[in-house]
This record gives structure tokens, sequence and C-alpha cells, in this order.
């Protein structure tokens, strides 16, 4: 089974600043942030994001490193997502 | 929470192609580098990030004059493209007086902790207040001597644990808490008066708001104006970061109570401070669910 998932927006995120606080991560209304498995340069975590974003910004107010840039698209991103 | 499937994870490290918008608000070009030295979870970067983007969205980039204090956000100094003078413990509104009076034109504002401000210092934010000089003092208050360890400052709460009240600040031995904003709201020169927090993404959202309005104060040169920011400080406060701003909500956010404490010659009660906070987060919460802080 498989679900279609809409993205309104997304995000670039710079990975490399992360101090893998996860502040991002409760912040994100539809819960699509997660931390990676894999850590960064300087041994952190840093948020991975999957389908459904909203590009509504939360996560880029709350993050202190300034890691997030957030977009809108114009016609919202479809993903087939197994559910 | 949603309950959207989790599906693949997404290219973030490029930027949309054709068909999609910067949203709204970008990163302040008066911030010349995302690397800085504040500990992971700290909250005073986002302070720091509030304060440029009033100082860009006003136009005030030409005009603007920090008063810096001493504190984990004095890093700043090097790293965020504002002239300022860096000023001994506590003395930071004084200078910031001697600044504006020479400079008139200037848009001078003060960045002190509340370690600086309201333990080293406390008599000069009075006085700058008191005497309605027209120039904001930016207060980021944890609560705690951040750069120093964790210590208990005039400040912290009561229950408060920190290095040197191991079992929480007690009034009979350590005293009671200065809640600095209600203070200086009670000046006849202070004429506006605000409590922010960056314990989540609305309330980053309405403390910048609450620096534009003082910056806009000064410019109208209405009297002195003072912005108070709760910012977390999981190192100080020895819990893990995650957990910072739900900290910060119920304790030093029970206390010092976040709103516009005096604005438009009306200074408001507790209650009433109460009463919009518990609007305002309903309120953020169907923007958020409707997907933008933006509009
Ligand atoms: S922009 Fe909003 S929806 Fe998208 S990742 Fe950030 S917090 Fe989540
Ligand atoms: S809020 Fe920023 S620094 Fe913290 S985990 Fe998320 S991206 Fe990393
Ligand atoms: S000690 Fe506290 S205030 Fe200082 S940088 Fe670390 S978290 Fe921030």
């Amino acid at each position: 089974m498989t679900t279609v998932v809409k993205s309104r927006g997304t995000v670039t995120i710079d990975v490399e600043s992360c101090k893998g606080c996860e502040l991002c991560i409760p912040a994100c209304p539809p819960a699509v942030l997660t931390m990676s498995a894999p850590v960064n340069k300087r041994g952190y975590h840093y948020p991975e994001l999957h389908p459904g974003c909203t590009g509504c910004a939360a996560c880029l107010m709350v993050c202190p490193d300034y890691c997030f840039e957030v977009f809108r698209f114009q016609t919202p991103v479809e993903h087939e997502v197994p559910s | 929470m949603s309950t959207i499937p989790l599906g693949p994870v997404l290219d973030t490290a490029h930027a949309p192609g054709d068909g999609a918008r910067v949203v709204e608000p970008k990163t302040p070009a008066l911030l010349l580098t995302n690397h800085h030295h504040l500990c992971p979870g700290c909250g005073e970067p986002l302070a720091i990030r509030a304060i440029a983007e009033a100082i860009e969205d006003l136009g005030l980039v030409d005009t603007a004059v920090c008063a810096l204090g001493i504190g984990c956000y004095t890093s700043f100094g090097s790293t965020v493209d504002i002239d300022l003078v860096q000023c001994l413990h506590g003395r930071a509104p004084s200078v910031a007086t001697g600044v504006k009076r020479m400079l008139p034109d200037a848009t001078v504002f003060t960045l002190q902790g509340d370690g600086d401000m309201v333990n080293e210092g406390l008599q000069e934010v009075l006085h700058t207040a008191a005497r309605g000089e027209s120039l904001t003092a930016v207060l980021v208050n944890n609560g705690v001597f951040g750069e120093t360890g964790g210590h208990m400052t005039a400040t912290s709460v009561l229950g408060q644990r920190t290095k040197n009240t191991i079992e929480g600040r007690d009034a009979e031995y350590h005293g009671y808490p200065i809640l600095i904003g209600d203070l200086i709201a009670q000046l006849e020169g202070a004429a506006y008066v605000a409590r922010g927090s960056v314990h989540n993404a609305g309330a980053v959202a309405r403390t910048t708001k609450m620096v534009r309005r003082a910056f806009e104060t000064q410019r109208r040169r209405e009297g002195f104006s003072f912005v108070e920011i709760l910012t977390m400080c999981p190192t100080g406060w020895f819990i893990p970061t995650g957990e910072g701003p739900d900290y910060l909500a119920s304790t030093l956010g029970e206390v010092h109570i976040m709103g516009e404490l005096k604005a438009d010659g009306q200074i408001r009660t507790t209650e009433e401070l109460h009463a919009e906070n518990v609007r305002k987060a309903a309120e953020l919460e169907a923007q958020l669910a409707r997907g933008g802080l933006e509009d």
C-alpha cells in the first residue's frame, strides 16, 4: 500500500553547522523532520526531511545555529509513500 | 502531532529550482556566519537573530549601534555586522546613554544578560530608564550565569536548581527573584516594556515584533524602551538540549510573564498578560496547522 503525501514546501539544511540540539524536531507541526543516524564532521546528528513539509518556517525560527532556509512550491510536489 | 507516514529522506543540500520561492524570514544578512561558539540548544542566538531581523526590517542597518555587555552572547560581537562598543559588566546602559547623547540620530541599544544587567549593573539600567533616555535595552534572561558555569542570578526563580542553589532557590536563604521588566515598567521614563521568549516558533515571532516596536519607540523619541527575552541555557541548567524549551516555559516563564508590560502609556497586569498568552498560543497552533507563520 502507498499513500500520496504532498509537500507544499521544502527546506535546505546546513548539516555541517548543526549542533544536534533537536529543537527543530518537535517544532515541525507535520512532524516530517527526524534526526539522522550518521553524524556530521563535528560528531553531531542532524535533521533529515521527509515528504509533507508545509513551508511554515517553524524549524528556521527555532534553530539556534541558523541551519535552515525555507521554500514554498508554486505547485505542491507529490510523493508516493509506503503506508 | 501528525500521522503522515514517513517517506524517504529528501535532498536538503540544494535549494529547489524554479517553481519555489524563499519563505520569510530569511536569515538576516547582518549575521555574517552561522558558525558561532554558543552551546547546542542555546537560546541567545535566537534573540540575536530577532534583533538583527528587526534592524533590517526597519532599515536601521546604517544607524544601529550596540553597547554590548559581557556574557556568552558577547562572542557575537565579531560575527554580527553592527557597530558596537564593548562595555564593562553591567555598564552598557550608561555607555549607550553617552553614545545616544552624542549621536542622537543613531539607533542605540544595549545587549546584556541577566547576570550583567540585573546583578552586576542593576542601577545603570534603572537610572537610564528613569531618565527616559531615548535608547533601547535588550536583556537576554536565562536565570543563570551561563558563561561562568550556571550559578544563580537575581532573576533565578524560586525552586530553580543552579550550581549554588543545588536544592533549588530558597526565598529564606537566597531572597526573591527580581522581575526586572515589571520593575522598569513602573518608571515614568520607560515608554515601552515587553517580555518575549524564544522557546518556540510563535514566541520567536512575537519577540521579533517586540524588538521592532522598541526600536520604533526610540525612533519616535518617546523615551526608554526595554525588551527582555527569556532564553534557554541547557548547559547552565544541566538538562538535555531538547528539554530546554519546556523547562523555560515551566520555570522562568511561569514567573517572568511574557507579553507587552507597558505600551501606549498602559501598564498591563499579570492576569491580562496571562489571558493574552493563552489566546496567542491557541492562535499560533491554528496558524501552524494551516501551514505557516508568514501570512
Ligand atoms: S518548514 Fe515547517 S513543515 Fe517544513 S520542515 Fe520546517 S517546520 Fe517542518
Ligand atoms: S535546531 Fe538546528 S542545530 Fe538544532 S538539531 Fe535542528 S538543525 Fe541542528
Ligand atoms: S552556557 Fe548557556 S547561555 Fe552560555 S552559550 Fe551555553 S547554553 Fe548559551
